[in-house]
């Protein structure tokens, strides 16, 4: 700690030297780092059990592992990509960017924000520790349903619980310090309305994160407490209910759904209008679109669980407050392309991972209009179109939505341009390897093949190969992109201090490279 | 309209090369009435996305052809309008109303109570359905047919792979059939496309649902909620058939129940229960404790060596086979299985692989057993 | 205190982790309610209510499953039954210990249709308490109930279904800490 007592003495210093740096670090460029690179890791990790998953698929037959490390699989995929990967990365651009955008010095609670990175990496070391366990890793899915989870789960469910409550902590930390700085420390005269798109989605998504994260912490104590203290929460035998269980995960889990996707809106509203050269279109009507929709988020849960057995008034209660958060989500991209049209656009990168976004987020947002009807779901449910829809609205929308981030700031970030050419390809490979991957599992979806199986029938066959190829093709092409950080970081040309043409917004008024500490004397808003 | 979706249907059929890839690609049409109203539903629904899909995409890839900065475009300034923003909320706001009107109803008319003609139990189970003709006294299991050997790819593999089972679900069509749903474990949920019911099973609880199949003929389907370790291997096969061959197949059902309980009195050899055995235990076992014996340990031990197949106690043997071990996956097979079965798979562990006891254990035994 | 400040946001998260475990009770009202999955209520105390004119005949059937591969025998004595609506009937199902050792059963009931749950009143049920067998045991157990004359008239057949489940073990762990289970409460 006296490194950091000494670093605060002087200003326009530079950051500790060593380990040090990055283990005791209050600085939301470093803290920021450190969640982009962790999220980087764990989306490799992710995409691992994935690769698995897929080449078990590649073929009708097991083949390569057993039905047991196949659900583990599926489970250890999802939740490390929905916890691990998209999250963080989140937050990750949430700390290099939230103070950069308001004109704050760093985040409103430093030492929090180191807190609530480092729980990180113990809790996914502890959840993926759980595979060298008696008895294997969670084989219950990422929704982890009771009474598979608790009566019938292996022991390393408690791990498990562990786990979640050290993400859910960290998670709540990081969107209580984003509200705070939100509301405390902007740059004077920049009123909420005056606000970045960005900032804008991150403030109702860490609003969100408050407001559910402690819901998944219940419900995973419930657990807790159903396996090792006999209660009877989720089992029938005690007077619980099973199903009790999945309205309170989904309480928790649909709004986690926004979580995920919000602040990808507000990337690509960051992004459009710079490479559009036009203004973003319907600021306020966005706004308010994030608003609803964030709100709407808190009262669809059942939606997940039209099979049940829900009495009739509550399946149409849900079907309808479901269909009704497409119109809000339709006016976001409504303005989206209203902010293209009449433009000049030119397609860097991030721009093309930002239309990208548009087209493909749509695509599953159409998916999740026929889902949201009750009496078809009953034919959709659990089956590969719904992984199909909501991997198009995950992989296009949110992973797409921080790559984006990252090709649009990290000339900011780093001082120096990433390799073009290679992105472009990053961009392009990825996109044909999504498509090939996820759209044929809308048809076998259709055609009867349901989620989570190891094997399948023979008439699946030549779809899912087919997305096996394109899951292939997908997941070596992320290699370009952790190769073209890391060029880009060691070797890039020295960037502009505003590498695009006609970006707006605070952080560009900053000098590159960037010095450690910006902000030191707020800036002056015109209007 | 439905003409025109048939028109458009037809012609993705022929786009995509054959009539065996149209079956891939879309949801079956069904046999019942609902499943007819579902499908005609799913495909309103999605001609509506894709007309909307048309036309935003559209306006967006001619923008971004029109209006590149390579192309000499010049920004325009506009950044709002009222009046454009609201009609486009107004009207996405419109055509759902229109998409929730036919669901509304198609769901009311899911939920009709009136009383059927047949009342049918499904039980899910790790990892096997079993069916309780309720009025009728005829209940069975219905267990996955495709051999171990399609699956581990030393054979090859039969058209209706993964999709078969040993004892169809028998129906007469035409009937009103209700079904009433529960789970013995965990969740499990029964699916047949063709019939449009997906349903939770659930333990403790029960759900319910009907159909009537106007078409005879064999509709496959899956269990369709993650259930452990199994969960891809528990299809549901339902075998539609005239009302006559209906009653003719409930008449062989009971039958062949008095028949199996006339077994037991039956004098068996060693060989004989030996050979039934090691049917049962590649249908019921292998599974989990592999077809050579090995197990998969902790979890599944192994029963090739295993010191209680090979020791003279044959009750320890008879009692975990029949009342199972509770907290483990070790199903209590007494309920599940006749008591020749039981002797058989009992009387075929504890005399393959190394377990060499040379002893049996008749089905009179097991029956003294359970009625202790 | 602000919501927006550190305190109240603490204080948000410290609600909605109570939420979370509200959400438990609630459901239960709800379920008790609206019969949400089939979910019955408890001991019915007092006389036969409501308008008997309606003088329409339901029927009700019985059905058994037993949880977890138990291979107790449980079974209704009457399968089915033909009943005014507001009258009350007396039945009984026999459960049977093939163990050779003492066991704790409770049984689980659910209606289906659902929506029919809350018009099933039961003044006397196997199921508002545990049921301690012993070893081999055989018994009767008693269910007094009437069906509420509001049902709706859509319905004319419902299906009661008990689920048995062996909570020896639970029981066993319970015991020490807490003599009164609290197990039956919402049955």
């Amino acid at each position: 700690m006296s490194e950091l007592t000494m670093t605060t003495d002087h200003h326009d210093h530079g950051p500790a030297k060593g380990i040090g740096r990055w283990l005791f670090t209050t600085n939301h460029k470093d803290i920021g780092t450190m969640y982009l690179v962790f999220s980087l890791i764990m989306f490799l990790i992710g995409g691992l059990f994935a690769f698995v998953i897929r080449a078990e698929l590649f073929q009708p037959g097991m083949q390569l592992v057993d039905p047991n490390f196949f659900n583990q699989m599926t489970t250890m995929h999802g939740l490390v990509m929905v916890f691990g990967a998209v999250m963080p990365g989140f937050v990750g651009l949430a700390n290099w960017q939230i103070p950069l955008m308001i004109g704050a010095p760093d985040m409103a609670l430093p030492r929090m924000n180191n807190w609530s990175f480092w729980i990180l990496p113990f809790a996914f070391s502890m959840l993926i520790a759980t595979f060298f366990m008696d008895g294997g890793a969670p084989a219950f899915g990422w929704t982890f349903y009771a009474p598979l989870s608790t009566t019938y789960a292996p022991p390393s469910v408690t791990f498990f619980i562990f786990a979640v409550h050290m993400m859910g902590i960290s998670s709540i930390m990081g969107a209580m310090n984003i509200i705070v700085t939100i509301f405390n420390m902007r740059a004077p005269g920049m009123s909420l309305m005056q606000m970045p798109m960005f900032v804008w989605t991150w403030l109702i998504t860490a609003f969100l994160l408050v407001a559910v994260m402690p819901v998944l912490a219940a419900v995973v104590t419930m657990m807790l407490m159903d396996i090792h203290f006999a209660t009877s929460f989720f089992n029938a035998a005690g007077g619980g209910d099973p199903v009790l269980f999945q309205h309170v995960f989904w309480f928790f889990g649909h709004p986690e759904v926004y979580i995920m996707i919000l602040p990808a809106f507000g990337v690509v509203s960051e992004i459009i209008p710079t490479f559009a050269r036009k203004k973003l279109f319907g600021y306020h009507s966005m706004v308010y679109a994030t608003v609803s929709i964030a709100v709407l988020s808190l009262v669809v849960w059942a939606h997940h669980m039209f099979t049940v057995g829900m009495p009739i008034a509550g399946q149409l209660f849900f079907m309808f407050a479901t269909m009704l958060i497409a119109v809000p989500t339709g006016v976001k991209v409504f303005n989206w392309i209203a902010t293209m049209f009449k433009g000049s656009m030119t397609f860097e990168t991030p721009m093309l991972f930002a239309i990208g976004f548009v087209v493909l987020f749509t695509i599953g947002g159409f998916s999740g209009v026929m889902l949201a009807i009750a009496p078809i779901d009953f034919q959709y449910q659990d089956t590969y179109f719904v992984v199909a829809h909501f991997h198009y609205v995950l992989v296009p929308g949110a992973v797409f939505g921080i790559m984006a981030g990252v090709y649009y700031w990290l000339p900011k970030w780093v001082g120096r341009m990433y390799d073009e050419g290679l992105g472009k390809m990053h961009f392009w490979l990825s996109f044909i390897g999504l498509n090939i991957t996820f759209f044929p599992m809308h048809f076998v979806g259709l055609a009867g093949m349901p989620r989570r199986i190891p094997d399948y029938a023979l008439q699946f066959a030549d779809f899912n190969m087919m997305a096996s190829a394109g899951a292939f093709i997908f997941g070596t092409s992320q290699l370009i992109f952790v190769y073209l950080i890391i060029k880009a970081a060691r070797s890039g040309e020295t960037a502009d201090q505003v590498p695009w043409e006609s970006a707006e917004g605070l952080e560009w008024t900053l000098p590159t490279p960037l010095p450690y500490h910006t902000f030191t004397t707020p800036p002056v808003i015109e209007k | 309209m439905r003409q025109i979706m048939h028109l458009f249907g037809m012609a993705l059929l022929v786009s995509s090369g054959s009539a065996l890839a149209a079956w891939e690609l879309n949801m079956p049409r069904g046999v019942t009435e609902t499943s007819h109203t579902v499908y005609d539903l799913h495909m309103l629904i999605l001609w509506i996305c894709v007309a909307i899909g048309v036309v935003v995409f559209g306006v967006m890839f001619w923008s971004i052809y029109a209006h590149r900065k390579s192309k000499g475009a010049q920004a325009a300034q506009f950044h709002e309008s009222t009046t454009v923003e609201v009609i486009w909320t107004i009207i996405p706001f419109i055509i759902l109303i229109g998409m929730a009107i036919p669901s509304t109803t198609t769901l009311i008319d899911m939920y009709d109570s009136s009383e059927s003609d047949i009342d049918i139990k499904v039980t899910g189970y790790q990892w096997k359905w079993h069916y309780d003709y309720i009025n009728d006294g005829v209940d069975f299991f219905s267990v996955l047919k495709t051999p171990k050997e399609e699956i581990y790819n030393e054979q090859e593999k039969n058209p209706n792979y993964l999709l078969d089972v040993d004892n169809e679900l028998v129906v007469p069509i035409d009937k009103k059939i209700r079904f009433l749903f529960t789970a013995n474990d965990v969740l499990h949920a029964w699916w047949v496309p063709e019939i449009a019911i997906k349903k939770d099973t659930i333990p403790g609880f029960i759900n319910e649902s009907w159909t009537r199949i106007k078409e005879p003929g064999t509709y496959r389907g899956q269990c369709a909620e993650l259930c452990g370790k199994d969960h891809g291997f528990m299809p549901i096969v339902v075998k539609a058939v005239t009302q006559p061959e209906y009653d003719k197949w409930l008449a062989d059902q009971k039958a062949a129940g008095a028949a199996k309980a006339a077994e037991a009195d039956k004098d068996w050899t060693l060989d004989e229960l030996v050979t039934a055995g090691a049917a049962v235990y590649q249908k019921n076992c292998a599974a989990c404790h592999m077809p050579d014996g090995s197990g998969m340990p902790p979890a599944f031990p192994a029963l090739n060596n295993n010191p209680m197949m090979q020791g003279d106690d044959v009750t320890a043997h008879m009692e975990v086979v029949i009342n199972g071990v509770p907290g483990s996956a070790m199903a209590a097979y007494g309920k599940q299985m006749t008591a020749v079965d039981l002797a058989a798979v009992i009387t075929y562990k504890r005399n393959t692989w190394e377990n060499k006891t040379g002893g049996m254990v008749s089905p009179a035994d097991v029956q003294a057993f359970m009625d202790k | 205190m602000k919501l927006s400040s550190p305190t109240g946001l603490v204080s948000v998260v410290v609600f909605m982790f109570a939420f979370g475990f509200m959400l438990v009770p609630l459901y239960d009202v709800i379920c008790e309610v609206t019969g949400l999955n089939g979910k019955t209520a408890g001991q019915y105390e007092g006389e036969i209510a409501g308008d008997t004119s309606k003088n329409r005949d339901v029927k009700i059937q019985f059905l058994v499953n037993r949880n977890a591969n138990l291979t107790w025998g449980f079974s209704p004595n009457t399968v089915e039954m033909k009943l005014p609506l507001g009258e009350r009937r007396e039945t009984s199902f026999r459960v049977v210990n093939t163990y050779r050792k003492d066991v704790v059963a409770q049984a689980i009931p659910s209606v289906a249709p659902a929506e029919a749950a809350p018009y099933l009143h039961k003044m006397e049920c196997f199921c508002f308490q545990q049921q301690p067998l012993t070893a081999g045991e055989t018994k009767d157990m008693p269910l007094v109930f009437f069906i509420d004359p509001e049902l709706p008239d859509h319905i004319t057949k419902l299906t009661l279904s008990y689920t048995l489940f062996d909570i020896t073990d639970t029981v066993a762990k319970t015991k020490t800490e807490k003599p009164e289970s609290k197990i039956v409460d919402h049955s």
